[in-house]
């Protein structure tokens, strides 16, 4: 099982005027190649933050540490000039955000959006670049492609828009691809749609995909992997079946039980109570403690090793430490 | 498109008549009376008769109420009849086209020289916000919208035409002189200080622009295809944060006219700026309210053409939709 992706002590931080946010603490995980991987977690625990930091797009006030590292198929992407960044965005690795009609230029027909990256990357004439484009946006279920690719963003349906997001960033074949939220903003027919288009051609081309979502109903029958984060950290990792059907930590187990299901009727769907922790100021000890139904002592006095409870399946969670003592890697 | 052309048109039609019954009015209410300038004993020691001075009423179309007299005007001014200057006794508007062109050169050079200045300085000061080349951008940029035109152009004349002798201090031609260059060399000065503040508005404004569109997701979009950094800047940032400098343009057309007025009479221009000084030292009525009719359409004009550029230059106008984000 070979990983395309690997990420090592991840941590970014966000130097503002009110403090310095850690969006992201010490973070590391790998991602298969040729899988589906989704990282899951509320608003603000720090995906979005992930995903930007493997497309080099973290900006000022943005930080990332010294420590941290991210490897593409070995290679230490951190470390890019910037002419190694271009070459790697868009042909390598490339993203699709959550709001199509924010994310694309207004005032640039979609015709010239696609054909910029082509043209950026390779020595292709206009034709031959605004040829790919239309076989593009037909993978990607534009009807009308030709006539489309002269049509500006605001005159596509939201669904339209953002399968043009994703004709752009599948354009040139990158090997991994990362969506993030890449339904939210769309209604829930339009995003199962989406969805099954975009499996479909991650089966076909066999590429890598980052799923970042917080809606963890999508992400059963798509994803193999499951990342989940809470307050900047990773709680626990493993394939989808063991985070659906052995969740391990008290997170993983709330936020399974928060899914709305239509196989059990009646009652009331369950919340988690309170709320995450400020993240300019994060608790020393497990950030979950203060919301955890199963909080003990010793949750408060750091933050818990990881523990392998079945083969690729870890969690971060003072129940699975040896009486607190450090059998992970003490922090 | 079509569409918006006839509505601007519509609007343009009642903004002239409100503009044109205002000029009339204040004319008509200011102190004075236009026959005084013929009768004072500082013109003519002749003392009319109180029937010559009714024929002389009559023949200025200075009797019947103010709607009579306004109607009168405004009938005759449709029809190309300004009426004749009041100091001069010559035709207000051959004496007005005969000014025009050297005023809308004057303001055209100056609108050229902004718009090719402030681009590349906004550009530069808000891609490098906060940075010390944006501080010196700011930092002259506001000197530019506080300077006075008048001293600047004066201190100008003494440096450049005095002090140095490169440069003409006054006048738009050198006597005997036929030349398209002479022309040009005196219009440096005034068509410097014509546009320094002009230049320092739009700065600022692109500078905002630049600033608020590196921000927008879309460029983060098109920085994640690869594309590099200059090119993002040049083919998406630029031509985003000029499309509201066409209406600002638009907007600054007025105070290139009055900015255009002071400058004439600073540097003796020959355009509509020191006619109209002129007209109002002698109190010239039918001079003053031509000039103000065709200074409003002067504005129109460019408002209207700034509208339809927007229009064109933006798709989402010009699909005849509201703009969905911005």
């Amino acid at each position: 099982m070979s990983q395309i992706l690997q990420v090592e002590n991840l941590s970014v931080q966000f130097h503002t005027y009110t403090g310095t946010i850690q969006a992201v603490r010490d973070i590391s995980f790998g991602i298969r190649e040729n899988k589906v991987t989704a990282i899951v977690g509320e608003s603000g625990c720090g995906k979005s933050v992930t995903s930007k930091a493997v497309m080099g797009l973290i900006q000022k006030p943005g930080v990332i540490s010294k420590e941290s590292k991210i490897f593409f198929k070995g290679e230490d992407i951190l470390g890019y000039t910037e002419k190694q960044w271009e070459d790697y965005r868009g042909q390598k690795c490339s993203i699709v955000f959550q709001d199509a009609l924010t994310a694309l230029n207004p005032t640039m027909d979609i015709g010239r959006q696609i054909t910029e990256k082509i043209r950026v990357h390779r020595r292709v004439n206009r034709q031959e670049a605004w040829q790919e484009g239309i076989r593009m946006l037909e993978q990607v279920g534009i009807p009308g492609a030709a006539m489309r690719m002269r049509q500006y963003p605001h005159e596509f349906s939201g669904g339209m828009r953002q399968r043009v997001m994703i004709a752009i960033a599948l354009t040139l074949h990158p090997q991994l691809l990362i969506a993030d939220e890449p339904t939210t903003a769309l209604d829930v027919t339009i995003q199962a749609d989406i969805l099954d288009m975009m499996k479909e051609i991650q089966r076909e081309q066999g590429m890598t995909i980052i799923l970042i979502t917080h809606d963890l109903g999508i992400v059963a029958n798509f994803a193999q992997d499951i990342i989940v984060m809470y307050a900047g950290k990773v709680v626990e990792k493993g394939s989808a079946e063991d985070i659906f059907y052995h969740p391990a930590h008290p997170y993983t187990e709330a936020l399974l039980r928060a899914v709305p299901r239509l196989d059990i009727s009646g009652g009331q769907l369950e919340t988690i109570e309170g709320a995450p922790p400020n993240m300019a100021d994060p608790p020393a000890g497990c950030p979950f403690a203060d919301r955890c139904k199963k909080k003990r002592p010793v949750c408060g006095t750091g933050f818990p090793g990881e523990a392998e409870i079945a083969e690729g399946h870890q969690v971060c969670c003072w129940l699975y430490m040896d009486d607190g003592g450090g059998s992970g890697d003490g922090r | 498109m079509k569409d918006l052309i006839m509505k601007r048109l519509a609007q343009m039609a009642v903004v002239f008549v409100i503009v044109s019954m205002f000029a009339f009015s204040i004319i008509y209410f200011s102190p004075g009376d236009p026959l005084y300038l013929y009768t004072s004993p500082s013109v003519s020691t002749y003392k009319m008769s109180e029937e010559q001075l009714d024929d002389m009423r009559a023949s200025l179309g200075l009797e019947g109420n103010v709607v009579q007299r306004y109607i009168d005007w405004a009938g005759k001014m449709l029809k190309g009849d300004w009426g004749l200057s009041i100091s001069n006794h010559q035709p207000v508007k051959k004496q007005i086209l005969d000014r025009l062109p050297n005023t809308i050169g004057l303001m055209g050079a100056a609108l050229v020289l902004s718009v090719l200045l402030a681009i590349p300085l906004g550009l530069l000061a808000g891609y490098h916000k906060n940075k010390w080349i944006d501080n010196l951008i700011s930092a002259v940029s506001y000197l530019g919208i506080s300077l006075p035109a008048f001293w600047f152009g004066i201190m100008l004349i003494i440096v450049f035409s005095l002090k140095l002798g490169w440069l003409p201090s006054a006048g738009m031609r050198t006597i005997g002189v036929e030349s398209a260059l002479d022309v040009i060399r005196h219009g440096i000065l005034p068509v410097i200080v014509l546009s320094v503040n002009n230049t320092a508005v739009f700065v600022r404004y692109i500078r905002s622009n630049t600033i608020e569109q590196k921000e927008e997701e879309y460029v983060m979009t098109v920085i994640s295809k690869g594309v590099p950094r200059m090119q993002v800047l040049l083919r998406h940032v630029l031509k985003n944060c000029l499309l509201p400098i066409i209406t600002i343009v638009g907007m600054n057309f007025g105070t290139l006219i009055t900015g255009s007025f002071i400058v004439e009479s600073v540097f003796g221009w020959p355009g509509l700026g020191t006619l109209c000084m002129d007209a109002i030292n002698s109190r010239d009525y039918t001079m003053i309210m031509g000039i103000t009719v065709l200074t409003c359409i002067v504005l129109l004009i460019g408002n209207f053409l700034a509208d339809i550029l927007y229009g064109f230059a933006d798709p989402r106008i010009k699909q005849g939709k509201e703009a969905q984000n911005g």
